[in-house]
């Protein structure tokens, strides 16, 4: 039997939490609002409305939180919006 | 009419022959960006696991933009990040980049259907495009993308058109594949 190393303690921590992280888009000057939306629908299934209501807030408010959700999945996400060209990071939902 | 295009419940690309040597030159640029600098140099086994232990922020702003960090106030996990994601993403852009040759091999002269891979790789491909030539471009606001924003003698004017050509190609793509619009 082996005591778990410090770090994997601080995964399953995470873990129990419901929701703690969350991937957030930022505005940029360079992608339409159709495609940021079209992405939104595409890779996450949100349906046009919600779509286009997160692509406003990234444009009107500078960023979005688009996902929430473990750090893990945030982190796929984020990888996910780099790959279609979005401006993404994820962070500790506060 | 050149362009993408949706007719008999397909999405369509035709291009003129000077149109698909202008986007075969930037796409060609893309492609040398994109790939690892050092693919020959790596550990097999990483290569194959898709992590690159050497990958750190890239000082070109352009590639930057690419390949952006992860975590904003923490250097250490961007860091992490990007070494476990950022040779799969650079593999995946360049898969989309000879999906997207192709299909401009197959749209010069005559109108080439697209199914949903060339789709979205074009969407891809003219989105990374733009991404680069709006970094080079220094575009920071909206306003800098109007097309007259830009002094006529100014001499990034060439660079500035390619840039609204693609704008205009990928809006076009986008309401071929949003009929009722965004």
């Amino acid at each position: 039997m082996t005591a778990l190393p410090a770090e994997d303690t601080q995964v399953l921590s995470d873990a129990k939490t419901d929701k703690p992280w969350i991937t957030l888009v930022w505005n940029d000057p360079v992608n339409l609002m159709d495609y940021v939306v079209h992405v939104f629908m595409t890779h996450f299934g949100y349906s046009k409305e919600k779509a286009s209501e997160l692509m406003l807030q990234v444009h009107q408010d500078g960023r979005s939180a688009v996902s929430h959700g473990d750090r893990e999945s945030m982190e796929r996400d984020v990888a996910a919006m780099h790959g279609y060209g979005l401006w993404a990071t994820l962070a500790k939902d506060d | 009419m050149t362009g993408y295009y949706a007719a008999k419940k397909q999405i369509w690309l035709h291009l003129d022959e000077a149109e698909v040597e202008v986007l075969s030159n930037l796409v060609d640029q893309l492609e040398e960006m994109v790939r690892p600098a050092d693919a020959e140099a790596s550990d097999p086994l990483d290569v194959l696991v898709g992590i690159d232990p050497e990958a750190t922020a890239p000082q070109d702003a352009a590639q930057a933009r690419l390949f952006p960090d992860a975590y904003r106030e923490d250097p250490a996990a961007a860091d992490e990040f990007r070494r476990f994601t950022e040779r799969e993403l650079r593999s995946a852009r360049l898969g989309q980049i000879e999906v997207f040759k192709a299909t401009l091999a197959n749209a010069a002269g005559s109108a080439t259907a697209l199914d949903e891979e060339t789709t979205a790789a074009s969407l891809g491909v003219l989105n990374d495009l733009r991404l680069v030539l709006g970094t080079r471009l220094g575009l920071q606001t909206d306003e800098d993308n109007e097309p007259g924003a830009m002094d006529p003698q100014d001499p990034r004017q060439p660079l500035f058109a390619a840039y609204h050509w693609l704008t205009w190609l990928q809006s076009q793509l986008l309401g071929a594949l949003h009929p009722d619009g965004l």
